[in-house]
């Protein structure tokens, strides 16, 4: 019952992504990619709740790497993303 | 089973959903990333309060140690580098995915049935593939490593075992009532052997198709988490990952059309033949002789008495144009000479003409990378064409002025047949009335085919540093 419910929003969740993403003008794809990447970050939740579970001290050690990788990849991503965009001005 | 957490988790999903909606706009897109990743944060949040784990101070120093070195890393980036750091983060987050995946194998052992198992392992090895591809892909970017494919001996063969390997391993692993020690030791044998293929895999993949790899990078770093979504049903990694995978597809899909590239010869390394004579001779369509009726300079050999004829042939050419296109490639990026671009253009934009950018998919080394260059130098953006529009425009065009570009212009892909570029769709710069070509030299491009153009009578060639032709154009207005 739960894989089948993970599955059903696996398979939603591409093609929402595939028709929001179509719509971004080649203009911003650096921008798109960054924001995907911090949003690729999302593995920390994972990686939160894995390190809190963790009996054994290595899991633990590796775990708590798990999560400052991860944590770099969303702030990092999202603040060069950030960066970028501002800087896309129209003609005065 | 429905819980509070897979509500408002999904509500969250909502968010970051409607942040990539706003990103279809640069004048959104700011809002849009913003919403994105304060998305971002309630998950986390909501994350450690459902789970009870708020008060685990681990946690939060590793959250605060990683929030400080992304922050750091993030101001730090120069636009130019931007495709390293994008590939670096990529690189993380599969390292991060692979992490997770491995914990919950080791530490549920024994109580974790086929689904998890299986979904653990396949993440252990999408994450750890993107990790050590995305190592070298930064080392190529930032010429750590040389650009050209790297293929060692029987690297087909090599890539076919490890992946044969790691199939073999997720089944055993996958497999109930397996020992322990089997199940430990098959366990970290894919951490390992995903490794080297992601080393493998990426190390072949030349400089110039490297937009490709890190687009495919990007897809694998959103699947890692999708699937480690799964083993730790986790509907919010399952959504969000899933988007950024697919995200990554377009994006290599897109970059292989622009290209004229299947995604099999990417992987396969099946690079350009460079400095072959066949492929070289080819450009010239129908065999013609190439008569060279071009004018070509070289600014950096010439004295100030040929600089001076220089400026007076083109000086006239300036004045009269009344529509302008730059087209900017990678050597643009290389010689700095976005900065002189915006001189070039505010001197444009101040004498009353016309003037927009001709950027093509492929430009640069990721997508979208020309556009952020010109943006960060103060290019309005609503000057920066894409390759359509750009061609409806170029027959209307006086003057085209290409700074680094080659490969993207070669009318060769149109009528050489049998070349690598065959078939890839080009900025037509030939109907414009004059060209002006500010490019390093004439040896052809990433692609190895000779550029006609280079031979064609409206053609200037100011061949050495753009940035010093530039200047040379500046100062004949």
């Amino acid at each position: 019952m739960n894989i089948i419910f993970l599955l059903i929003l696996f398979v939603i969740s591409m093609f929402i992504g595939y028709k929001l993403i179509s719509d971004v003008p080649s203009l911003l794809h650096t921008p798109l990619m960054s924001g995907m990447n911090a949003l690729s970050g999302v593995t920390v939740l994972g990686s939160l709740v894995a390190t809190a579970a963790a009996v054994n001290t290595g899991y633990k050690i590796l775990g708590f790497i798990a999560i400052v990788l991860a944590t770099i990849n969303i702030v990092g991503g999202f603040m060069v993303t950030h960066k970028m965009l501002k800087m896309f001005k129209k003609d005065k | 089973m429905i819980t509070i957490y897979t509500v408002v988790g999904l509500i969250l999903t909502l968010g970051v959903l409607f942040g990539i909606k706003l990103l279809s706009s640069p004048k959104t897109a700011v809002l849009g990333n913003l919403i994105g990743s304060i998305s971002m944060l309630c998950a986390i949040i909501l994350t450690l309060a459902y789970n009870n784990i708020l008060n685990v101070s681990l946690l939060w120093i590793a959250l605060i140690l990683g929030g400080i070195i992304g922050a750091i890393l993030a101001i730090k980036v120069t636009m130019v580098q931007m495709p390293q750091m994008v590939a670096l983060l990529n690189g993380l987050g599969g390292a991060s995915s692979a992490i997770v995946a491995l914990i919950i194998l080791f530490n549920n052992y024994g109580d974790m049935n086929l689904v998890s198992r299986l979904s653990s392992s396949l993440a252990l090895t999408i994450g750890a593939i993107t990790f050590s591809g995305s190592l070298i892909a930064v080392a190529k970017l930032s010429g750590k490593m040389k650009q050209q494919p790297i293929v060692f001996k029987a690297h087909t063969l090599l890539n076919t075992i490890s992946i044969c390997f790691i199939i073999f391993s997720i089944i055993v692993v996958s497999l109930p009532n397996i020992s322990r020690v089997v199940y430990f030791t098959f366990s970290i044998m894919i951490f390992l052997v995903s490794i080297f293929y992601g080393v493998a895999f990426s190390i072949r993949v030349g400089g110039a198709d490297m937009p490709i790899t890190i687009s495919l990078l990007n897809s694998f770093s959103g699947l890692a988490a999708s699937v480690a979504g799964f083993a730790l049903y986790d509907p919010l990694l399952v959504v969000v990952g899933a988007i950024v995978g697919a995200s990554g597809l377009i994006l290599t899909q897109i970059m292989c059309n622009a290209m004229n590239r299947s995604l099999r010869d990417v992987i396969t390394g099946r690079t350009i033949a460079l400095n072959s004579d066949k492929i070289i001779e080819k450009g010239y369509a129908n065999k013609e002789v190439a008569i060279k009726k071009s004018k070509s300079f070289n600014i950096s050999e010439s004295d100030d008495e040929q600089i001076k004829i220089i400026k007076s042939l083109i000086s006239q050419i300036l004045e009269e144009a009344q529509s302008v296109m730059i087209v900017p490639g990678y050597g643009m990026a290389l010689a700095q000479a976005q900065y002189i671009i915006k001189e070039l253009y505010d001197k444009f934009v101040s004498v009353g003409k016309e003037v927009n950018f001709a950027i093509h998919p492929v430009a640069g080394r990721m997508p979208g990378h020309m556009n952020v260059l010109l943006a960060e130098v103060g290019i309005p953006y609503d000057k920066l064409l894409e390759l359509d529009e750009s061609n409806a425009k170029l027959s209307k065009t006086d003057l085209v002025i290409v700074v680094g570009a080659n490969d993207v212009i070669n009318p060769a892909a149109n009528t050489a047949e049998g070349t690598p570029i065959y078939g890839m769709p080009i900025l037509e710069v030939k109907k414009a009335k004059n060209i002006f070509i500010c490019n390093k030299d004439t040896k052809p491009g990433y692609a190895g085919v000779e550029n006609p153009l280079y031979n064609d009578e409206h053609v200037i060639l100011l061949l050495g540093d753009a940035k010093d032709s530039l200047k040379i154009i500046i100062n004949s207005f």
